[in-house]
């Protein structure tokens, strides 16, 4: 009991993961990313990251068409600061609300196939809210323009109270400006709940018959188990968790285009979960830290930068190296991505946690085997083996 | 033996696979608290019959019934959660989570039905889940190794893990296939004991085996099965000597 019902060994990852987060604009200083636009990103990514992992990690059905929800989250996040109020829980509530209708539906269609199929048509299903926001659903998301907040939208809950803001409306938490680092602190507040109900829902029974649909789902069929409304589930949180990282895109920046629902979108967060650790707590936001952060520092990289770099060598040799580093940096980041990404589906299929997992055991097998001879050791191997 | 309380009733089931008949007018009725043992040659329809029973099969006449309930047509977990168990021949678990996990997950379902939403539970306080399971895996002494990945373990452990997780929740009536095939003769006899033991409690099963010692050790009658049809019915010692058995094995062993 105690925290937040959670165990010991819980209640310190939660605080750690807490205070790591509050605290990365200090602790992710010497890595340069410690402003707040990246900081945001990190957390929307992550969260969105934790929700896909609940459904992919959990259950191993893999969804290409998240950016559906990612979507439609932004553009109710914007009809609820147009219509309503420039508040942000509104906006937030909302959008997680009618993501979750949307992973209903989709879900409900989606679910009766497994494996390929499966991915297939929850990619379909994006693609078409991807070309309906483009076409016929202008008049709601205003198209290839995209949608943004306007001086004299209606705004009935700020009317009526009388607050309007001055200049360009910005997202507000009763009377915090979403800019910079408050609106960090707000997503951040919205990444570690989300973490926390991901953490106690890998802790539940629930958790463990997800876990067990995607060992063995026939089995679980045979043992007494309606396999179709726990999947539903799974899909439809997951999905909010897509719809409110999609709001909080709009709560940082006040604008939502249809971009947001292509298939590069879903594509990534299935990277993120993949290189972080599929069905780990962490590896997700872990992955989604890493790809935004190269994103940001690789893409940033030009030319000039890279002479720079290697400028204490001789020219001849600068200048090869630049011309061989050249492509995976600037416009060419998706190459040094796609490496990183191929090394570790290759070398450590259970992605960065597992890395880190090997790392931890290793250096526990060599402790244990000082303390207790080798025989001891050489049954850790062989739970190791077992559980890779 | 004037009262008999039929359990599970399979009347007139025929299933075809394209032209080939692999059940024929299949009549067979299951009493309260018995073990039923189902032998036959190989390719004689004891695991379709097994199969029409579970729903995994549909047969393409006739009915099941247990306890009066029509089982035809009704999904796999429906006939679990009726109270119809079967334990698998090839295992079938789940091989990622540990023991404990195994056997926890057809605990859960027993308590929790087919589909229930419990994110904020915590497993960890589901003691009487995690208790119940303790004690069938240290019945079929695998409680040492409960923290283990089932997927690592050896095809007779689990075939124990599979028994484990049928007997974990209490079925009116447990189908067992081949229990013990592809286990040492120890622990052949360890699972004839285990069974025996659950006889004590009432529990019905429905054995079917290709040992003969199996078998005799455990049924109160047997049927015996050939080319999709019954050939006889009785207690043990009546079907021992069965000529019309007889012939059916010695044909069935040429195969």
């Amino acid at each position: 009991m105690g925290f937040f019902k959670l165990s010991a060994r819980d209640a310190l990852l939660m605080v750690i993961f807490a205070a790591a987060v509050l605290l990365a604009p200090i602790w992710l200083k010497p890595f340069g990313a410690a402003y707040p636009d990246l900081l945001q990103k990190f957390a929307i990514f992550g969260l969105f990251a934790i929700g896909f992992n609940i459904l992919f990690g959990l259950t191993g059905y893999l969804s290409f068409g998240h950016a559906a929800f990612l979507g439609i989250g932004s553009y109710t996040a914007v009809w609820s600061f147009k219509l309503l109020s420039m508040n942000v829980i509104p906006a937030v509530i909302f959008g997680t609300l009618t993501a979750g209708l949307l992973a209903v539906l989709i879900g409900f269609v989606s679910l009766r196939r497994t494996g390929i199929y499966f991915s297939i048509l929850t990619l379909a299903f994006a693609q078409m809210c991807y070309n309906l926001a483009y076409s016929v659903l202008t008049p709601i998301t205003n198209g290839e323009t995209g949608l943004r907040v306007l001086r004299d939208d209606p705004m009935v809950l700020d009317r009526a109270v009388g607050v309007i803001q001055e200049g360009s409306p910005i997202g507000d938490f009763f009377g915090w400006q979403m800019q910079g680092f408050p609106a960090f602190y707000f997503c951040a507040a919205m990444l570690i709940i989300g973490f926390y109900v991901s953490l106690r829902i890998f802790r539940s029974p629930f958790g463990l018959k997800l876990r067990a649909i995607k060992s063995n789902q026939t089995r679980m069929r045979y043992t007494g188990f309606n396999t179709r409304p726990y999947l539903l589930l799974a899909f439809v949180i997951s999905g909010m968790y897509a719809g409110m990282a999609g709001t909080l895109m709009v709560v940082t920046d006040p604008l939502a285009g249809a971009e947001r629902m292509q298939w590069t979108a879903s594509g990534e967060v299935v990277l993120m979960t993949i290189l972080g650790g599929v069905g780990t707590l962490l590896g997700p936001i872990l992955g989604a830290v890493l790809i935004k952060y190269f994103e940001n520092i690789f893409s940033a990289f030009n030319t000039d930068v890279l002479h720079d770099v290697f400028s204490f060598m001789p020219d001849w040799l600068e200048n090869f190296f630049v011309t061989i580093v050249h492509p995976f940096v600037g416009e060419g980041w998706h190459l040094t991505l796609g490496t990183l990404f191929m090394v570790i589906v290759i070398f450590l299929p259970g992605g960065l946690v597992e890395g880190f997992n090997r790392l931890f055991q290793r250096r526990k097998k060599k402790a244990s085997s000082e303390a207790a001879g080798s025989r001891v050791a050489t049954g850790g191997e062989k739970q190791a083996t077992a559980e890779n | 033996m004037a009262e008999r309380n039929i359990v599970l009733n399979i009347q007139d089931v025929n299933k075809t696979f394209g032209g080939l008949k692999a059940l024929s007018h299949v009549n067979l009725q299951i009493e309260e608290g018995k073990t039923h043992a189902i032998i036959g040659p190989n390719g004689a329809g004891k695991s379709t019959l097994l199969n029409v029973c579970i729903g995994r099969l549909e047969p393409t006449s006739g009915s099941v019934t247990f306890n009066g309930e029509i089982l035809t047509g009704k999904a796999p977990h429906e006939i679990n959660q009726a109270g119809v168990v079967r334990v698998f021949q090839t295992p079938e678990i789940f091989p990622e989570l540990s023991l404990l996990e195994n056997v926890m997950i057809p605990a859960l379902s027993k308590r929790d039905g087919a589909f229930r939403f419990n994110p904020f539970r915590r497993l960890a306080d589901e003691t009487d889940i995690r208790d119940e399971a303790e004690s069938v895996l240290r019945d079929m002494g695998l409680l040492e190794q409960k923290d283990h990945h089932a997927g690592s373990m050896s095809r007779g452990d689990k075939r124990r893990l599979e028994l484990c997780m049928g007997l974990v929740q209490h079925p009116r009536l447990l189908l067992l296939d081949e229990p013990t095939a592809g286990m040492s003769r120890a622990d052949t006899n360890s699972t004839i004991d285990t069974l025996k033991r659950i006889k004590e409690r009432g529990m019905t099963k429905v054995i079917i085996e290709h040992d003969m010692h199996v078998v005799f050790s455990l049924a109160d009658k047997i049927s015996v099965l050939a080319q999709g049809a019954i050939i006889a019915e009785g207690p043990p010692d009546e079907i021992r000597g069965n000529p019309k058995v007889q012939e059916a094995y010695l044909g069935g062993a040429h195969e």
